[in-house]
């Protein structure tokens, strides 16, 4: 029985080596200096690269978290210190729910709501999209992190005098800070990675960003459109900016465990 | 001074949480607005209906649905097997050095991003299938309507496949937790009756998880049934019905990503928009399922938190 569950560990662990080793194999030739700086070529030039996919993403991606990161760790407030009122187990029960809900469905409503109404696709509607998959992450984990804090450390703040808001600040947020960050970088790095969202809000582009009101490249919409072409050379590209994406992604969230490992054990 | 700007803090957190719930009900608001014209061209036909054509202007979505749930169920039959054996391995057995490093590999599966697995699925697992096993499986086992038809890689059993990886990290990450929570008490019980490691694991410890492990296995249902990215580019994106896993098929959320930006007319664009509410009822009721079970485990267990 025990050969049975080693088998099984094994087995679930041959695709992520899998994904790691091809994404690196095929990716790291499509890395030159080119790559990095470049904008993409017509099918069938030599040269070109991705350098404006790989900063729209990061635009995108900081967009989207200075929509989400002050709203979701105001929500993990609220629902770490109202914990009990009705309005609390609502909002609880909904950043569940919204958990949930398959991206796509996120980057329609989107769609139809702020594409829409400025009629156009624009980088600000991708960073939307992104952040209302990004605020129910960052909110739980927020409220989880701050319930974690002692109560005593509470009392000792209300039995010197200090308000509730004043004991949220300066004692509570200040002693949970490390694993917020953790939380937030983690949300980040997971919503860096989504292609759906942004299908139909940021669409694409083959120029340098140009504004917030203007459509904008990424990585995860350009490794879509041109895997799926039939040709080598837009292939090789996708390797590439899928390996440029997987070691942001997987680089965040594991300089975010890390941290957190210290911020833990320095407790 | 102090209690005024302590008061319009607090009323601000209150104001931040409030903003999930504008979320949801826009969002529940313009699904069932924008789907609205194609509930009433064809009623319940939507659902019923076998034939999504949208050049003829005719949108029946059971063979979304079909395909949805025969990705979903062939990855789970994939997954659970593994997910649960991993979880075992990593909550019970494993050397306590070696948990740790595991479990986050396992956990490194789910941040993967899913574009970068249909990738991967497109040009490491597709061929395989095509080459190596699907002419295996038609070979022995092509007397079963599930393994007929020519080997194309692409389809059903591709986009099962990729998903069973995808929520294999969920289902093992929340088992895991499930049988850690067990009381060791129990486990002592056993052992001191006399049983094996083994036989303490299959009569103690795992019928004291049982629900909240197939909450587990129902929250990685979840997970699957709203997968767009990497299904959509193995699937094939052909709606149809078919016995066969070699098949190509479609599901809902594929059929969003592939036909929203070719939207030929109101119509279409309000059947895609009719689909996506299908698949929020259906993902939200499996999540409130699955978290049921799963919360109901671990409030027993006298766990706080989650």
């Amino acid at each position: 029985m025990l050969f049975l569950t080693v088998l099984a560990t094994g087995i679930a662990l041959v695709p992520l080596a899998s994904i790691l080793v091809y994404v690196t194999i095929k990716g790291l030739p499509a890395l030159n200096w080119e790559f990095f700086t470049q904008l993409p070529k017509a099918v069938g030039e030599p040269g070109g690269g991705l350098g404006n996919a790989i900063l729209g993403t990061i635009i995108l991606v900081l967009l989207a978290a200075g929509i989400a990161l002050p709203f979701g760790i105001l929500t993990g407030i609220y629902l770490a210190e109202f914990g009990k009122e009705r309005l609390a187990f609502i909002v609880r029960f909904l950043c569940d729910v919204l958990t949930g809900v398959p991206s796509i469905i996120v980057g329609i409503v989107v769609y139809s709501t702020v594409v829409l109404t400025m009629k156009r696709f624009s980088a600000l509607a991708g960073g939307i999209a992104l952040a209302i998959i990004m605020l129910p992450l960052v909110a739980r984990s927020t409220e989880e992190m701050l319930r974690l804090v002692p109560r005593s450390l509470r009392e000792a703040s209300l039995a010197l005098g200090a308000t509730q808001g004043r004991t949220i600040r300066s004692v509570v947020l200040r002693s949970a800070l490390g694993g917020i960050v953790t939380g937030a970088m983690l949300a980040t790095a997971r919503v860096a990675g989504e292609t759906a969202p942004l299908l139909f809000t940021a669409l694409n582009s083959r120029y340098w960003p140009t504004g917030l009101d203007e459509r904008i490249a990424s990585l995860p919409v350009y490794i879509f459109t041109y895997s799926t072409t039939p040709y080598e050379d837009l292939h090789r590209l996708a390797w590439g900016a899928a390996l440029v994406l997987v070691s942001m992604v997987l680089g965040t969230s594991i300089a975010a465990r890390i941290a957190a490992k210290k911020v833990n054990g320095g407790k | 001074m102090n209690k005024g700007k302590d008061i319009f803090f607090l009323q601000v957190t209150r104001l931040a949480a409030l903003s999930i719930v504008f979320i949801i009900l826009v969002m529940a608001y313009e699904l069932f607005r924008g789907s609205e014209l194609a509930f009433g061209r064809f009623g319940l036909g939507f659902i019923t209906g076998s034939e999504w054509d949208p050049v003829h202007g005719k949108f029946g979505g059971w063979p979304l649905i079909y395909g949805t749930l025969v990705s979903s169920l062939v990855a789970l039959a994939l997954a659970v097997p593994l997910s649960l054996g991993t979880a075992i391995f990593l909550a019970e057995l494993a050397p306590s050095w070696l948990r740790e490093p595991l479990s986050f590999l396992v956990e490194l599966l789910a941040a993967i991003p899913s574009v970068v697995y249909g990738l991967w699925g497109l040009f490491v697992l597709v061929p395989w299938l095509r080459d190596v096993v699907q002419p295996l499986l038609g070979k022995t086992l092509g007397f079963l309507p599930l393994f007929q038809g020519p080997p194309l890689g692409v389809g059903m059993l591709a986009a099962g496949m990729v998903l069973a990886i995808m929520i294999l990290p969920i289902i093992t990450a929340v088992s895991r937790e499930v049988l850690l929570a067990v009381p060791q008490s129990q486990r002592e019980a056993m052992l001191a009756l006399g049983a094996t490691r083994w036989e303490t694991i299959r009569r103690a410890v795992l019928p004291y998880g049982r629900s909240g492990i197939i909450g587990a296995i129902i929250l990685g249902l979840g997970r699957a049934l709203g997968e767009t990215m990497a299904v959509t580019m193995v699937i094939g994106n052909r709606p149809q019905v078919s016995a066969s896993l070699f098949d190509l098929g479609q599901t809902i959320a594929s059929v969003i990503a592939n036909e929203f930006s070719e939207g030929f007319d109101k119509l279409h664009l309000s059947a895609l928009m009719a689909s996506a509410l299908l698949l929020f009822v259906i993902t939200f009721s499996v999540n409130i399922i699955a978290r049921l079970l799963v919360w109901k485990v671990s409030v027993s267990q006298g766990v706080s938190r989650e």
